[in-house]
């Protein structure tokens, strides 16, 4: 059988998928309604995102979010016909989920 | 060449499917809504991203939360959101067989242990997040 980094993909698209199946609904709730309806105020939630607990939260939730996007995304555009992109597809996904995590773990080290 | 052999079989024959496939039976349409909630989880985690990097900045942070646009868009993601939390969970009795003795636990069992879980999550980061806003 050929070598294959397909695990490797697997096991983050799922972490991935539980994170964002437990986490990201209740984070929608709190930046798209609670904040602007005013329940939650933009500074209380600011001050709390620069907490060093809630910085390591939101790294590994946007960091395995992303890769479980860039698995899924994968698949689900070979199966409507991008099969033929082959590589170009991987590198697109995969490696736009390698980058924005460096640019998460620098913004969130930096902030 | 004399012994050339016609390829039917093995993996040379590929089966043409029209890129329409999922649209020809409702499961299938819900599978492909199911894989393509990635595409709002994605979308959000990079919101999120943008949103931290502004933490630093009070006017561009506020102006992130309060604008029409990206409120908007998160309440179109937010059903796809919950969509893939419930397939999601849905899931994990067939991908977590769990057993006591002999005996396997119920899926439904499985499925409701981690709905309770989400429901808790989901109080407990509201509460953090009112108590500190």
């Amino acid at each position: 059988m050929a070598k294959s980094n397909e695990p490797i993909w697997w096991s983050m698209f799922s972490a991935g998928g539980v994170m964002s199946a437990f986490f990201l609904p209740v984070l929608i709730v709190i930046t798209a309604i609670a904040v602007p309806a005013g329940w939650i105020s933009t500074e209380g939630l600011r001050e709390l995102v620069q907490n060093p607990v809630t910085r390591i939260f939101l790294f590994v939730v946007i960091a395995l979010s992303l890769f479980h996007w860039a698995h899924r995304f994968k698949y689900a555009a070979e199966d409507l016909g991008l099969k033929q992109l082959g590589r170009f597809l991987d590198v697109l996904c995969y490696g736009s989920a390698i980058i924005l995590t460096i640019i998460a773990a620098a913004v969130l080290v930096t902030l | 060449m004399a012994n050339e052999q016609p390829t039917i079989a093995g993996k040379d024959y590929v089966r043409a499917v029209p890129n329409t496939w999922w649209l020809q039976r409702k499961t299938y349409v819900t599978f492909m809504v199911r894989e393509l909630t990635c595409v709002f989880v994605g979308a959000y985690a990079l919101f999120l991203l943008v949103l931290v990097s502004k933490a630093g900045d009070a006017a561009a942070f506020d102006a992130l939360l309060n604008s029409p646009v990206l409120i908007t868009l998160q309440i179109i993601a937010l059903p796809m959101v919950l969509f893939h939390s419930i397939t999601w969970i849905n899931l994990t009795p067939k991908v977590m067989v769990v057993f006591r003795g002999e005996d396997k636990v119920s899926p439904a069992l499985i499925a409701g242990v981690n709905y309770v879980a989400w429901a808790a999550i989901s109080v407990i980061i509201y509460g953090i997040a009112s108590c500190q806003g």
